[in-house]
């Protein structure tokens, strides 16, 4: 079912990341740019299907940073834009941002960008949030699916109003859930595209975009976030439920809403707590929380990750204690509500509990006591591990390899994807550094410039083929100009694979579906002057003799393509290569010299080992068909018969 | 409208990363929203389940949305597409009025099968989910879906085997209506087919 089916009126049942983009085309929205991450990419995702009908554009741009100016452009040009990411994609897209805020917008324009408290799926807790009031932009906070709907429509409006870019940030809970929603109408798009910029160069409207004169732009921006906080003063997404004079005042905001009600409704507390949550977060409406904390006698500040609200609402506390006095603060600072992780119901109700003096218990602790002893010898630990099929074990088997007959202590330098899981020991423990999007390789371009300094282990770097678009192709620069020894691992998987086969400039088709020209990486290198090799890590042979040969002959930089397709891509999925087999004669199992090199190292998945008979097995369910275990079983027992082609 | 024992009635779907645990749970959700519930759905996905232990938190209401964490203790359902995760839960969200539904085909933890854990034999398994709950059954869908066609038809077998248990107010015909929509009418047949059999296991298995 498409997001632009339905009308006014209509009920659905949508992930919070649906109810952003169909909030969006509510308030017509003619451009949409991102780039993939979770828990943001279903936004861009449910737009880009849409897109051709609706009529609207939307790309899955290079990086954050280009999306934002790609969506700035469309404002400029009085059309309304959005712009969405995860939440250190802010961070890449930052410099521009700062400069957007400044130079203020036209036609309305949001930036979406969904954080991951608790890291569920990232490798930072980052918060976006913070570049709210860092920049000086609105920043909304939706509290639930309707409002995830609502508020997005309305930061639209709120963006053309103040001509500023507004921030609705989401955060995992709230995109990657889903709730019931009423639907709006969607209305067509009728606005024509026209840069204005002959008019005088203060025009806001019909002169040059920029920031500066600063100090002259610094102050609009202030003068518009002023009257942002007026207008939040009586925005119905603050809202408040409970007594006119609580024991406890609970401020909170985006999922925490939702947390906060239930731990109130587990608590049975609704006559003693009052629940302000606000939707919109920064600048605060001051008068409207002052008159909260005038009536209550104590307040909690219930937030995830940093104390931002609650420092926010602790100066307005002390700059209003004239007339109020002195409140008492409950949250992250007295350390009542954590500062790291995503909280839940039940973190909220224990605080909740500890500052009324209640007690909560959750479960009966013999039933407890019992289900934690069955669990902890009855339910082993999952480990993450790369899907049966996966070419990036594959991979990480030939480095692993090729590094360790090698002998000289080489190590990998990574960074953000699917293959970030090389750190562990599914990956062969082959990553010993892991930071943002192409950090590897502007690692490894420092690493191997150590050696006047008595460093002699080989470099390697790996990335993604989006990574290498995103942010690998300015640290490659870097190497070869700087002549760093290294060796780049590119694993070209053909796809934005960990968050769902977004496109990106490798492509030849674009997130609308159209044709488009795609940009060869082996050819990108060789212009800039790295010595390229391209081998499928299938191979486990000819992989590692390139490997080999890259390391142990080349001086300056050395690109190594690794080529082949995601097991989940669409063209893949489900279809095998090979039909697998143990021969179990000729698997001797643990008498093998091999130590069970393809269950205890390899571990795939698909291929397991049978305790009872002392052999190894694959798991017909499981496996991919790949053919890769058959290349590593020395008694060459593990059998591979072809059964399709997969191009 | 058929009713809920409690509300909000709270369900967990567990497994394996790729098991397809997002997909079970949007299709129960969708059976339950269709019928004016309210449903909130809480779920990961992302590099977070490759492999990994994945849960979908279903909430089911008559009134509202509720928090898309079930509160620890609180569950009072659990649709378990791999018998240790159903036990895993158990510890984190069961209590002694809980009732479990296992799909027993088990896959086997990486540490499993690199010989650092060992899996349980699975009468422990029967046992342990027996004890914390108040009712459990044990389903072989995935052999049964891998028979049919596609290990895929295991997790439809579930919603079936979930419909017989009359825990949640999930009807045959909605659910064939819904999968004729979403895949035409060829498809919906061996689907359908799949819901029977699944049904026909909890019967077997009760």
């Amino acid at each position: 079912m498409s997001i632009l089916d339905g009308k006014a009126g209509d009920r659905r049942l949508y992930m919070g990341n649906e109810c952003i983009a169909r909030g969006a085309l509510e308030a017509g929205v003619s451009v949409a740019a991102g780039y993939p991450g979770t828990p943001s990419s279903e936004i861009i995702e449910t737009l880009a299907k849409a897109a051709k009908q609706a009529g609207i554009y939307v790309e899955w741009s290079a990086n954050e940073k280009v999306s934002l100016e790609v969506a700035a452009a469309a404002s400029f040009a009085g059309l309304r834009s959005m712009c969405v990411m995860k939440q250190n994609g802010v961070n890449v897209a930052s410099d521009f941002l700062l400069h957007l805020a400044g130079s203020g917008t036209r036609g309305g324009m949001v930036l979406v960008p969904c954080d991951d408290p608790g890291a569920l799926s990232s490798v930072n807790e980052g918060e976006a949030r913070h570049f709210a009031r860092l920049v000086e932009i609105p920043l909304l906070e939706p509290g639930d699916f309707q409002e995830a709907k609502e508020m997005t429509q309305w930061a639209f409006e709120l963006s053309e109003e103040l001509r500023t870019l507004v921030m609705l940030r989401s955060v995992t809970r709230l995109s990657h859930a889903s709730g019931n929603i009423t639907l709006g109408d969607i209305p067509p798009q009728t606005r024509q595209a026209r840069f204005v910029h002959g008019g005088f160069i203060l025009d806001p409207m019909e002169g040059p975009v920029m920031s500066a004169p600063v100090t002259y732009k610094h102050g609009q921006q202030q003068d518009r976030i002023r009257r942002a906080a007026e207008i939040f003063e009586t925005s119905p997404f603050n809202t408040y439920t409970g007594p006119e004079s609580p024991e406890l005042l609970l401020i909170t905001s985006s999922a925490c809403n939702l947390y906060s009600k239930e731990a109130i409704h587990l608590l049975n507390v609704q006559d003693r707590v009052g629940l302000l949550k606000l939707g919109t977060t920064w600048p605060l409406p001051e008068k409207l929380v002052a008159r909260h904390l005038a009536a209550a006698k104590a307040v909690l500040v219930v937030e995830e990750i940093l104390p931002f609200t609650e420092e926010n609402v602790k100066v307005l506390a002390q700059e209003i204690s004239g007339e109020t006095g002195y409140r008492k603060f409950y949250g992250k600072r007295d350390g009542t509500i954590p500062s790291t992780g995503e909280l839940s119901p039940d973190i909220v109700a224990g605080a909740l509990a500890k500052v009324l003096g209640v007690t909560y218990e959750a479960v009966d602790p013999n039933y407890k006591a019992k289900a934690n002893q069955y669990a902890f010898f009855g339910a082993p630990n999952r480990d993450l591990t790369f899907c049966p099929g996966c070419p990036h074990r594959a991979s990480f088997w030939n480095i692993h390899n090729v590094l360790a007959a090698d002998g000289r202590e080489g190590f990998v330098c990574g960074d953000i994807g699917c293959y970030s899981m090389a750190v562990l020991p599914s990956g062969f423990s082959t990553l010993k550094t892991l930071h943002a999007m192409g950090s590897g390789t502007g690692v490894a371009s420092g690493f191997g410039k150590l050696a006047p300094f008595g460093m002699d282990q080989p470099v390697m770097s790996v990335c993604g083929d989006s990574t290498f678009f995103h942010a690998a192709l300015p640290a490659l620069v870097n190497a070869v100009h700087h002549k760093s020894d290294i060796t780049m691992a590119i694993l070209d998987n053909s796809g934005t694979g960990m968050t769902g086969f977004q496109s990106h400039p490798g492509l030849a088709t674009d997130a609308m579906g159209n044709e488009v020209p795609s940009i060869d990486i082996a050819g990108v290198c060789q212009a800039l002057g790295a010595e390229v090799r391209i081998a499928d890590p299938f191979d486990i042979q000819d992989t590692q003799a390139v490997l080999h040969e890259l390391l142990e002959t080349k001086k300056g930089v050395k690109v190594l393509i690794l080529r082949q397709i995601c097991a989940l891509s669409p063209q893949k999925k489900g279809k095998k290569s090979f039909d697998m087999e143990v021969d179990a004669d000729l698997c001797r199992g643990e008498d093998c010299g091999c130590n069970r090199l393809c269950t205890r190292i390899f571990r795939c998945p698909g291929l397991v080992w049978d305790a009872e008979n002392k052999r190894s097995v694959i798991d017909e369910v499981i496996c991919a068909g790949c053919g890769v275990c058959a290349s590593i079983c020395p008694a060459g027992a593990i059998k591979k018969k072809e059964i399709a082609k997969v191009a | 409208m058929t009713g809920i024992a409690k509300d909000p009635y709270n369900v967990i779907i567990t497994g394996v990363g790729g098991q397809g645990n997002v997909l079970a749970s949007r299709m129960l959700g969708n059976l339950l929203s269709d019928q004016g519930l309210f449903v909130t759905i809480g779920e990961t996905f992302g590099a977070s389940q490759r492999g990994g232990s994945v849960m979908s938190h279903l909430r089911v209401s008559r009134t509202s949305a509720w928090s898309p964490q079930i509160p620890l203790g609180q569950a009072d359902l659990v649709v378990s597409l791999e018998p240790i995760e159903a036990v895993r839960v158990l510890a984190q969200y069961g209590n002694p009025g809980i009732k479990v539904l296992v799909n027993s085909r088990s896959i086997q933890p990486v540490g499993c099968i690199s010989g650092e854990t060992a899996y349980p034999p699975m009468d422990d398994i029967r046992k342990w989910v027996a004890e914390l709950s108040a009712q459990s059954w044990f389903v072989d869908a995935t052999n049964a879906a891998v028979k049919l066609g596609h290990a895929i038809f295991g997790n439809v077998m579930m919603v079936g085997a979930l419909s017989a248990t009359h825990e949640l107010p999930i009807e045959r015909e909605a659910f064939g209506r819904a999968m004729e929509a979403a895949m035409g009418p060829e498809k919906a047949k061996k689907n359908l087919q799949a819901f029977d059999m699944g049904a026909a296991m909890v019967a077997e298995a009760a």
